[in-house]
């Protein structure tokens, strides 16, 4: 194999770091990030048409077949600059999720620039907006660009005004590219090596480098992603978590261009890999600082968080059977993802299973499509909820993850996390937006304009409304136009309540929820009504309530089944029949009893995931 | 479109047994069924093997229809080797049997008699249209042996006879019982169907007191079932008609048996009610898992525990019995468990019931459970056998799946 031309540039672990520049793409999904990484690592050599496949940095199959990234990459890329001179460029690339808000912010950690990249078709979306904020709270230099414009929609005039008037600069600074057609490209290549300013450290001081992500590898255990601020990093020397205080040795060290190539070392303002042979990205947490055990320093670099769960659901295995498949499943998942935290729970209508606390709803639905695909798991997830804090007359505390554990006697206050949301839209759905934020007990902190026909709303809502259906509604309303982005600022006191569903007098806590006072009447309505077409009808009659409390607040009735019998069998119909009734009784087993009454499978399913399936489909 | 067969194992070409099933023969009573595959138009409902003229195709035709049985008869013959005990009933179904002359009909059932012994008192019965036959026919079919008649009266309702496409008029079936009678029938039999879209439980009523007028002695009432692939089906799927409501079908089944009842007519199946002693000793043998050897296309056939059924299209049928093989499309041989299922399944719906001891300790206890439920009798349970009440007639699908635990 001919040698890789990255190998062409400065060295690693010896590159002065007045020729690096590290910077990150901001961008919303199918602005065209992953084409313009596609793009950059063609036209710098380091990966030839041949071996070209499309979102080269995509690496897990979800990502590419979403289109979205969620863990984060960094290439090394060597550049030819104008001025005659190789310089090192460093793409760190972003997850573009707000469920993945504490891993952008590290990556932007790692970084001195950033590309912010909008389509010229459709201008900034919300979670773009919030993520250049996070660039900018991180003193980076941005870069604005316009993708796409060989569209005929292109408006790359109007959308150069937003962004200068975003970011406040000039019309002029806006660079306008194709990353399909490479247009552009080598003029923002050297337009990062002019404007982002090269990064400073002390190469003689204690080494310090910062991680921004660590993922799994089956075959080499968790390879950690870190941007070295001081000293080096050399091979074979032992490394110190400064959170953890753990220790490990460096088996390997080196940088990705784009496939993994060991070095030396890494030096001040390089970016690269470590392998210490640590099975458990949580011996490698994002944010943490690397140090050595030989000269440790004893300043952690700043930002450093714990993962906070935020959204939580049960998971189930649909064959009762899989459930320690399930557990090893979720252990093995836990490998490289930090973030999914899990705890056994048994439910009397579902069976055993875990509670699982995510990031947010995205993060919900990935896990869960991982567990699916990678272990061949069928799976019911039941309706997504928040955590609530439950102070007691007695001055006690509840941390409530699951409905069906909320506290009974008698309640001083309940608490809900709120969020606070950014909706960006054309200004036509102003009226409708404002409705449902209003429906969704939001309330109103400001609204600006980011050009004639364009609105940022903000809004501090309850997450719990969040999870439900809001993305749903919102994009329904907006005709698809608007876009969302949010993040948690805290928690409110709210007159909230919980509502059980009961079968024939039997509370099933896969159903119960905890939703404000004004919504507990909606909630048992619609639940009890669904459950009515979604149970078959019973040997005797099963009435299906909705309590909040010892209050019943809705009533269905499932009539009783009179007649379950086939009037007809002759001879030529027995084999027939026998096999019907085997096939009848192998639905049988898949019923789940609630007391007396048989619900099948199916039915839970129906009932749990109407809502928060596809709420949790937001692209 | 006929219903399709079930998959099985392929069939020996000469017809031969297992020893297993060889080791049975003569435990239980032996039956034969012939099949006559022939209809003038097709009704919409019926999911029978039945073909009108266009249907049956060239190659292939009513008038051969009896050399080919005679065939068939003659291979059950070999096979049985007298090793069996004579044919104690004999049931002409379809199609429509009638729609064969009466000489056919008589030669079929002499064709069992000299091949495979026929017992004095056994009971012959042939289906029959009320359209298709008169005094002269049905007088002929008395001398020739048979002892039963089986009219296909359905309903006595015109909109009912309509939506189901019966040719007959309302009145049709009564005369035809009354010239059973003069023909020397003493067993005539009604067949009816409820649960017809568009049918009320008036029209109910009508058709059940009809039938009765008539004074048969046996009375079949059926619960229509819409079959996937019939024109029925494609109806309601359109939503031309609406599938009948299965509460209304049980008030329906709860009249027929008050008002049979009341007439002398004692249900000794979920869906069949007869005198005492008319009941169809014929279909009883299959409701006891006994052996009956079914003649004909699509026929099915079970010998000491060995199921087979046959090619079902009447020129492919025809083709291999007529060249000395066996007809049988597949067979299976059912294991011990099958045959235990199948028993409970079939003596669960006689008024006799099943006994007790057949049934697993999962199932006894169900048993005990569904007679604290109103499912099953209570004294016919401290006797040892289930029974199944009114309530448990109607729900003995969900009887059963909890017997055969």
């Amino acid at each position: 194999m001919a040698p890789p031309a990255a190998r062409t540039g400065p060295e690693p672990s010896r590159t002065d770091p007045a020729l690096i520049r590290n910077f990150c793409i901001i961008a919303h999904i199918d602005h065209g990030k992953s084409t313009l990484a596609d793009r950059m690592l063609q036209m710098t050599g380091v990966v030839d048409d041949r071996s070209m496949r499309a979102q080269y940095l995509d690496r897990m199959d979800i990502e590419r077949e979403r289109g979205i990234t969620i863990k984060s990459q960094a290439v090394r890329l060597p550049f030819a600059s104008d001025d005659g001179t190789t310089y090192v460029l460093n793409l760190i690339d972003t997850p573009g999720h707000v469920d993945f808000t504490y891993e952008v912010s590290r990556s932007l950690a790692a970084c001195e620039g950033c590309i912010l990249l909008v389509d010229a078709a459709q201008g900034i979306e919300a979670q773009t907006l919030a993520n250049l904020y996070l660039a900018l709270e991180n003193d980076l230099t941005i870069i604005p660009v316009l993708n796409k414009i060989d569209l005929p929609a292109a408006q790359p005039e109007k959308y150069a005004a937003e962004l200068a008037h975003i970011i406040g600069c000039d019309v002029d600074d806006v660079l306008k590219v194709s990353a399909k057609t490479g247009e552009g490209v080598r003029e923002l290549l050297q337009a990062a090596v002019d404007r982002v300013p090269h990064p400073v450290g002390n190469p003689d001081g204690p080494a310090r480098a910062l991680i921004f992500d660590s993922v799994y590898d089956a075959y080499r255990g968790v390879v950690t992603y870190v941007r070295v601020v001081d000293g080096s990093l050399n091979k074979r020397e032992r490394i110190l978590m400064l959170s953890t205080k753990a220790t490990h040795e460096m088996l390997e060290v080196g940088v990705i261009s784009p496939e993994p190539l060991p070095s030396d070392g890494l030096g001040v303002g390089e970016v690269g890999y470590l392998i210490t042979g640590v099975k458990d990205v949580r011996q490698s947490k994002v944010g943490d600082t690397v140090t050595l055990v030989s000269r440790p320093a004893t300043e952690m670099l700043g930002g450093y968080k714990d993962p906070r769960p935020m959204v939580f659901s049960g998971l189930y295995p649909i064959a009762g059977e899989d459930y320690p498949t399930l557990r090893d499943a979720l252990e093995k998942l836990q490998l490289n993802d930090a973030a999914v935290v899990w705890e056994p729970e048994t439910s009397a209508a579902l069976g055993f299973g875990f509670r699982c606390g995510f990031l947010g709803l995205l993060h919900l639905e990935i896990v869960r499509e991982r567990l699916e695909r990678e272990f061949g798991l069928d799976l019911i997830s039941t309706a997504p909820n928040v955590v609530n804090r439950v102070i007691m007359e007695d001055g006690s505390e509840h941390v409530v993850t699951n409905p069906s554990e909320f506290p009974g006697g008698k309640i001083a206050e309940i608490y809900e996390p709120v969020v606070r949301a950014t909706v960006l839209a054309p200004t036509e759905y102003v009226g409708t937006i404002m409705e449902l934020c209003q429906n969704r007990r939001g309330t109103l902190l400001g609204m600006d304009y980011l050009s004639e026909d364009r609105v940022e709303l903000r809004y501090t809502l309850p997450l719990a409304e969040i999870v439900f259906d809001f993305f749903d509604q919102l994009k329904s309303r907006t005709r698809g136009y608007a876009s969302l982005d949010y993040e948690p600022t805290g928690e409110q006191a709210s007159d909230l309540v919980k509502v059980d569903i009961l079968l024939q007098g039997e509370t099933v806590d896969a159903f119960s929820a905890i939703v404000h006072k004004d919504k507990a009447y909606a909630y048992g309505v619609d639940m009890t009504k669904k459950l009515r077409e979604l149970i078959p009808r019973q040997q005797f009659e099963v009435p299906i309530q909705a309590a909040v409390g010892a209050r019943i607040i809705a009533r269905e009735n499932i009539r009783a089944i009179r007649k379950d019998v086939l009037a007809k069998c002759y001879g030529g119909d027995i084999t027939r029949k026998r096999k019907l009734l085997e096939k009848q009784k192998e639905g049988k087993k898949r019923m789940k009893m609630v007391g007396r009454v048989e619900v099948p499978q199916e039915a839970f399913i129906a009932a749990l995931s109407t809502n928060d399936a596809s709420a949790a489909g937001k692209k | 479109m006929p219903s399709t067969l079930p998959d099985g194992e392929p069939a020996p070409v000469d017809g031969a047994l297992p020893d297993v099933s060889v080791s049975r023969l003569g435990e239980l009573p032996l039956g034969a069924y012939l099949h006559v595959p022939y209809c003038t138009t097709r009704c919409g409902y019926c999911d029978f093997n039945t073909y009108t003229a266009q249907e049956l195709g060239p190659g292939v035709s009513r008038a051969t229809w009896v050399q080919s049985i005679r065939q068939e008869v003659r291979l059950a013959a070999r096979v049985l080797d007298g090793r069996a005990p004579a044919v104690s009933t004999v049931f002409f179904g379809g199609g429509t049997p009638t729609l064969l002359p009466p000489a056919d009909l008589g030669a079929a059932l002499a064709v069992v008699r000299d091949e495979l012994g026929l017992a004095a008192d056994a009971e012959v019965t042939t289906e029959a249209n009320p359209e298709s036959v008169d005094l002269a026919y049905l007088t002929a079919l008395r001398e020739a042996g048979f002892t039963r008649v089986s009219f296909g009266m359905q309903s006595a309702t015109p909109h009912v006879l309509a939506t189901l496409d019966r040719r007959h008029t309302p009145g049709r079936a009564q005369q035809a019982v009354a010239q059973a009678r003069a023909a020397g029938f003493e067993q005539v039999s009604l067949d009816l169907i409820y649960g017809t879209p568009g049918e009320t439980l008036a029209d109910w009523r009508t058709t059940l007191e009809a039938a009765l007028a008539a004074g048969p002695d046996h009375v079949s009432a059926y619960a229509l079932i819409v079959e996937e692939g019939t024109r029925l089906a494609a109806r309601v799927r359109r939503g031309e008609v609406a599938v009948p409501d299965d509460d209304l079908m049980a008030d329906e089944y709860a009249l027929a048996d008050e008002l049979l009842t009341a007439a002398g007519l004692g249900w000794y199946e979920l869906s069949n009610w007869a005198r005492p002693g008319a009941e169809c000793r014929h279909n009883v043998l299959y409701w006891r898992s006994a052996d009956w050897w079914g003649f004909g296309p699509g026929a099915h056939s079970h010998v000491g525990g060995t199921r087979w059924w046959n090619e079902k299209h009447p020129a492919a049928w025809a083709a291999v019995v007529d060249a000395g093989r066996s007809p049988a499309r597949a067979r299976e041989v059912l294991d011990a468990d099958d045959r235990r299922v199948e028993r409970i399944l079939l003596g669960t719906r006689l008024r006799d019931g099943h006994p007790l001891t057949d049934l697993l300790p999962a199932g006894a206890e169900a048993a005990k459970r569904q007679v604290g439920e109103g499912l099953l009798d209570a004294a016919a349970y401290d006797e040892g056998r289930v029974v199944l009440t009114l309530r448990g007639r109607l729900l003995a699908d969900a009887v059963v799946r909890d017997l055969v635990d």
